[in-house]
């Protein structure tokens, strides 16, 4: 991936600065529209906070273990900067407004909408994705399920699904009906994999049982 | 989205400072869910975000065992779904009506509180009051199937998003708010105002106001639920929603009871006459559905949304009989 | 030496059998590609300034201020002054730049004046439709209807219906596109139609038809809607040559792409239908409109299926300020099948017939197919336990209470599917490796799989020893995917190179083996001769019989032996729960009993029947392009009020397969297009069955079922 090496010639220089508010804004134009009352520019050093932006920062984001650098403005969201930027795309934009799941990830364990994280506050945090999941050419018990069940189609939402999955399964190993209604209702397909879906997560359950009582043993 | 800065303060007395002081200038991030939507639609511009998520006592979730609570402004939908199951059903329903893990993994209390309003001309860009560059409100000779059946003689016709605010309503919380003047309560029912002009806030806040979180005083022996209509299983938005809390004497018979709907006037509403008829009486199919028609008698259907009268009736009836423990 | 013609099922190895996709594991594991995904070096992001209006000329447009930000690496005005745009979100201008939120500041800082003009945006009712918006009428009239319907005993009149749905493909349409040279490009396009765009996108640039390379691994969905380059891609490769050959990626934004990037057309028919007390059917007669758009829509085959001696349709194409219609899956299917089979239902209804009877007891009028039809009938009610549950309208199924009423609904429905034109070429290696090149795509339907399975089972070879490359148009050349077409025509192009191959290593081994080709056959990655394999060398060592030289074969379709035909029947049955307070329906049972001829592979052709039959459960119960008549927008261009059924939405659903003797010999014939046809008549005809009225156009939403429970509360007083 170079773009990001072509656009750092693009860009103005990286801003993080406790500096003036209405300095900052303003230059970027058309958006920023709305002019600040007056007092905002007293109100903006607040002592022990960094103000960063509007224009682009270095961040640091801890992707599927591995640290990676890059420079955004802080509008971007964590999907973006995965995608555009780091060329992680197994996470995919549908919907863009919180509501498909097909851009899902783990964040610090917990399943989000990456459409609807700034990839500025996911900094110093764990950001599992997809691709994370199969080790040493394995695939996950939850990936290998949706492979046995024909869980997907055109296959565009189920990196979304299987983020979804599998962190239904973590959480409710063995789930109720309305465990998975409720662990798998923020996701959305449109070829209709559905009854894969509802197939492989009682596989991949029963196939994550099993592990989990093997690892038992071992370890008892 | 415009572009911002960005500022995440660590507490709250920095969080407030760093706030504008008229509405849009700034914009408290949270969850994110609702915000960033919003202002990928360019509904809002803000040129300052304020990220809350570093203020670590707003996360804090206290319920005793006599049921009063203080959840903070950052508990998680799926943290106060686990943890009211028991104490306050109809406020657990409330956060299990949303079906989405992200969102109840991401969403917070204030989030759901101070979400925008869902109404298609609002966020096509056409004002908090949908109207066109004439002036024209658009709602009333519009599509407005999703629209205010209760509440609309005002020039708000939008419904309240809110899924929590009827349970707490009917819980009778109070929303706590830290401000540059110091910290305030607020009974929930009177946080939510329907606005007069497309610059106010559909909620009794200040521009450089910060809701801290909600209290919600003892509920020994009361029983409470939510009963969302919803299309779909999955995340949805609700038609109609109902929220109930009563306590029942050793007869069965009512003698307290709150009931607030959802998505069904531009605040969440407060039933007060439909909740006083119960009083002194047993719930039963009877008498639930009697609560449900006076809970809507007030109610100015638009052209499209007739429909939603029904919809609130079964809600307010289907909430009490599970409060009751009676199954419909 | 082998033949062209399918195996016998008892010789059959993979054909047929429960094999799993081939690029599954590259999907779940997040590896899989798909244009959206495409990252070239350098590359620019485009973004489109569309138009707020539906209807309205462009008096003037000012790029200055997007030009000028730093970031901005070129505008291009797609439609310039003077232009009357004719639906709204229509394309203005194109922006590209360094990053996507500086192409999106720089489209909004695009300036136009408009001249508004006056929209229609609906065509619900055909009364409020101004004469203006209204083609001329169609008529046609085959024997004498009206002496038909004095005939008859019983007759129903009814109005039946869908709105316009889109496509809502969860890949927006869009490409990666630019220059590696000064006379040739390159895009990555999410296209259903990888063989044709080089060419349609080379004469748009005015260049020669081998100059435009097209790529594409995977595609997020199409459903029809993703057949050509499209203006934008065009304008964005004119925009890329702009700026010396530069990488764009532009994809529609969701909006967009359920706004103008396809839709189905609506189709509403106030239907007479006539038929004796016994059930025979006499006489149809329809009045009928719709819109795709502003080009209008044809007459959807009224009355489908069902071949009247006597009937009338008169159709009235509906011109809109929409974004046009374009191939929904299935075109004109499921919007004639709801319509037909839900006037057919209301009449046994009103007859006083179980709906299974009285399609059984017409079942001749469907011609060629009835048999097919009936044991399909037969099959799905004895799934769905048609006789056990259903009861007569109004009454509720079994297990219906005071508040939830149950019903079950059928239908049936056909379609064509024959092969397309395919080219393809086969490699036999001399290490035993086989590869084929096919100007095909697979749309998710599984067509890498079934491209190998057939090779494979061809050669007799291990599935893994056979490497798929589509994709492509360096490729030979395969039909776009679209009605059907796809499994008939690349499983017989894949199947005729597979065998030419084969016989051409038989020749090449035979003297080996102290025989002749024609006395040799491949079984289980052996050569042998027939019936002794006593006599025989293992693939790599008859590969290694070629020295050097691979054996490459050109495989087509159509070519000598018919391999596969069309038509087809299906029957489905919908069995609902109606909560008759909330007008909410869930759906309890869905089955599909399905023919497609031979089937390549089982879990894939099933895959495909669920998945068309979950999209009719979304079509049926949720999805509207809802118009605002006020702006002329599309009021729910979002993902949360363009509502698609979720996982726990849809109920149990099963899907028979009819296979054997009478489809197996058919050849393989195209699945996605059938089981899209039945849900909308089908679970709405369960509706009906269970609250006793008939709610008369989809989707069947909350308020409709309502208003008809009201209605029909009000005829009963």
């Amino acid at each position: 991936m170079s773009s990001s090496d072509e656009r750092r010639d693009e860009a103005e220089k990286p801003v993080v600065s406790r500096r003036n508010f209405l300095k900052g804004t303003g230059v970027a134009g058309v958006a920023l529209t709305i002019p600040l009352a007056p007092g905002a520019e007293a109100q903006a050093g607040v002592a022990g906070v960094t103000v960063i932006g509007p224009e682009r920062s270095k961040i640091t984001l801890n992707v599927n273990g591995t640290p990676r650098a890059l420079e955004v403005e802080p509008r971007v969201t964590l999907l973006d900067a995965l995608r555009n930027d780091l060329d992680v795309t197994g996470a995919k934009r549908v919907c863009d407004r919180a509501t498909c799941g097909a851009c899902s990830v783990i964040l610090d364990g917990k399943l989000v909408y990456g459409c609807s994280v700034l990839a500025i506050e996911a900094q110093g945090r764990k950001i599992e994705t997809v691709e994370s999941l199969a080790s040493n050419g394995q695939l996950h018990p939850v990936q290998k399920a949706f492979v046995d069940n024909d869980a997907q189609q055109c296959g565009f939402c189920t990196p979304g699904f299987v983020m979804a999955c599998k962190s239904l399964l973590d959480h409710h190993p063995e789930p109720s009906a309305d465990d998975i209604r409720l662990g798998l209702g923020g996701n959305l397909c449109r070829c209709g994999t559905y009854v894969g879906i509802k197939a492989a997560v009682a596989q991949a359950a029963t196939e994550m049982k099993k592990t989990r009582t093997k690892g038992g043993r071992r370890n008892g | 989205m415009n572009k911002f800065e960005y500022a995440s303060p660590t507490t709250k007395e920095q969080a407030v400072a760093m706030l504008g002081k008229a509405w849009g200038e700034t914009e408290i991030l949270a969850g994110g869910t609702d915000l960033l939507s919003l202002m990928k639609d360019f509904v809002a511009t803000p040129q300052r975000i304020v990220n809350i998520k570093g203020i670590k006592e707003l996360s804090s979730l206290q319920i005793l065992r006599d049921g009063s609570a203080r959840i903070g402004a950052l508990v998680t939908i799926d943290q106060l779904l686990e943890a009211t199951r028991k104490s306050h059903p109809a406020l657990s329903q409330a956060a299990a009506g949303i079906a989405s893990p992200q969102i109840r993994n991401m969403g917070t209390v204030a989030g759901d509180l101070c979400q925008r309003p869902r109404c298609w001309y609002y966020r096509a860009g056409f004002g908090l009051l949908a109207r066109n560059d004439a002036g024209q409100a658009l709602v009333p000779s519009g599509d407005n199937r999703y629209h205010a059946i209760l509440g609309n003689k005002g020039p708000a016709l939008f419904v309240n998003p809110s899924s929590l605010a009827p349970a707490l309503i009917a819980l009778a919380a109070k929303v706590q708010i830290f401000g540059p003047d110091g910290a305030r309560e607020v009974e929930v029912e009177k946080f939510f105002v329907a606005p007069q002009s497309s610059a106010d806030r559909e909620y009794a806040l200040k521009s450089n106001e910060l809701v801290t979180g909600i209290s919600i005083p003892k509920s020994t022996g009361l029983l409470s639920a939510t009963y969302e209509v919803r299309q779909r299983e999955v995340l949805d938005w609700p038609l109609a929603a109902a929220s109930v809390a009563i306590k029942l004497d050793a007869a069965k018979k009512v003698t307290s009871a709150r009931i607030a709907l959802g998505h069904v006037a531009p605040t969440p509403w407060v039933a007060t006459e439909a909740a006083s008829t119960l009083i002194g009486k047993t719930i039963s199919e009877e008498s639930a559905v009697a609560a449900g028609k006076l809970a809507t008698a007030g109610a100015q259907p638009l052209s499209h949304n007739a429909y939603k009268v029904q919809l609130t009736q079964v809600a307010v009836k289907r909430a009490l009989l599970a409060a009751a423990g009676i199954s419909a | 030496m082998a033949e062209y013609k399918w195996p016998e099922e008892s010789k059959r190895k993979y054909i047929g059998k429960r094999i799993s996709r081939l690029d599954g594991p590259d999907k779940v594991s997040g590896r899989a590609k798909y244009t959206f995904d495409i990252n070239r070096p350098g590359m620019l992001f485009g973004k489109v300034l569309r138009s707020p209006h539906a209807h309205a000329k462009i008096v003037s447009i000012d790029t200055s201020a997007a030009e000028s930000m730093p970031g901005v690496k070129g505008v291009r005005i797609i439609q310039g002054p003077g232009t009357e745009i004719q639906w709204a979100m229509d394309e203005i201008a194109l922006v590209a730049a360094v990053d996507e939120g500086t192409a999106e500041d720089a489209a909004r800082a695009i300036k136009v004046k408009y001249e508004v003009l006056p929209h229609v945006v609906n065509e619900r009712e055909l009364a409020s439709v101004p004469a203006a918006n209204r083609r001329p009428p169609t008529e046609q009239t085959k024997g004498d209807p009206a002496a038909a319907f004095s005939g008859a005993e019983v007759i129903v009149e009814d109005v039946y219906g869908n709105d316009v749905i889109t496509h809502c493909c969860l890949e927006t349409h869009g490409l990666v596109t630019e220059w590696p040279g000064a006379n040739n490009v390159l895009l990555h396009q999410s296209t259903q139609s990888i063989s044709s765009n080089g060419g349609e996108m080379a004469r748009a640039l005015q260049l020669p038809a081998g100059s435009v390379e097209v790529k594409m691994d995977h595609i997020g969905g199409g459903f029809g809607s993703k057949f050509p380059v499209d203006r934008w891609g065009v304008e964005a490769t004119k925009l890329s040559k702009q700026l010396g050959g530069a990488p764009i990626k532009l994809m529609l934004e969701r909006d967009a792409e359920l706004t103008v990037a396809g839709t189905r057309p609506s189709a509403y028919a106030k239907v007479k239908v006539g038929a004796k007390k016994d059930g025979t059917l006499v006489a149809w007669e329809s009045e009928s409109w719709g819109s795709g758009g502003v080009a209008g829509t044809g007459m959807p085959p009224y009355p489908y299926v069902w071949q009247f001696a006597n009937q009338k349709t008169r159709h009235h194409s509906i011109s809109t300020n929409n974004g046009p219609q374009r191939a929904w899956r299935a075109p004109n299917h499921p919007q004639a099948c709801l319509v037909t089979m839900g006037a057919l239902e209301d009449l046994a209804a009103k007859i006083g017939m179980d709906p299974l009877d009285f399609v059984l007891k017409n079942i001749e009028m469907t011609g060629v197919r009835a048999n097919v039809y009936r044991d399909e009938l037969l099959k799905g009610a004895e799934m769905i336990e048609w006789k056990k549950i259903w009861r007569p309208r109004g009454q509720g199924g079994v297990g219906s209470t005071s508040t939830v009423k149950r019903g079950l609904g059928l239908s049936l429905h056909t379609w064509g599917g024959g092969g397309h034109a395919s080219d393809c070429d086969l490699t036999v290696h001399p290490d035993g490796s086989v590869e084929i090149k096919i100007g095909s795509q697979d749309l998710g339907t599984g067509t890498r799989t079934t491209i190998q399975i057939v090779v494979a089972e061809s050669l007799a070879v291990p599935r893994e020893m056979v490497k798929v490359h589509l994709g492509s148009n360096k490729y030979p050349p395969s039909g776009s995917s679209g009605g059907s077409t796809t499994i008939g025509g690349v499983s017989a192009s894949s199947r005729r190179a597979s065998i030419d191959a084969l016989n051409l290593l038989l020749e090449k081994v035979a003297p080996t083996l102290g025989t002749t080709a024609d006395k040799l056959e491949a079984v289980d990655g052996k050569i042998q001769v027939i019936g002794d394999p006593t006599k025989s060398m293992t693939w790599k060592q008859a590969c290694a019989k070629l020295g050097t030289q691979p054996i490459t074969t050109r495989g087509k379709n159509p070519g000598r032996e018919n391999l596969t035909s069309a038509g087809v029947g299906g029957v489905q049955m919908a069995d609902v729960s109606v909560d008759i307070e909330t007008g909410i329906i869930r759906m309890n049972n869905f089955i599909a009993v399905q023919d497609c001829g031979l089937i390549i592979d089982m879990k894939t052709a099933e895959s495909q029947v669920f998945g068309a039959m979950i999209m009719g459960v979304t079509f049926s119960l949720y999805e509207e392009k809802i118009m605002d008549d006020q702006t002329g927008r599309m009021l729910n261009p979002n993902m949360e009020f363009y509502r698609l059924a979720g996982l726990a939405d849809i109920g149990n659903f099963k899907v028979h397969m009819m296979t054997g003797k009478g489809y197996d010999e058919r050849g393989p014939i195209g699945l996605g297009e059938p089981p899209t046809v039945s849900p909308g008549a089908a679970i709405s005809n369960a509706v009906a069955n269970a609250i006793g009225v008939r709610v008369s156009t989809l989707p069947l939403t909350p308020d409709r079922v309502l208003a008809a429970l009201a209605r029909k509360g009000g005829q009963a007083s």
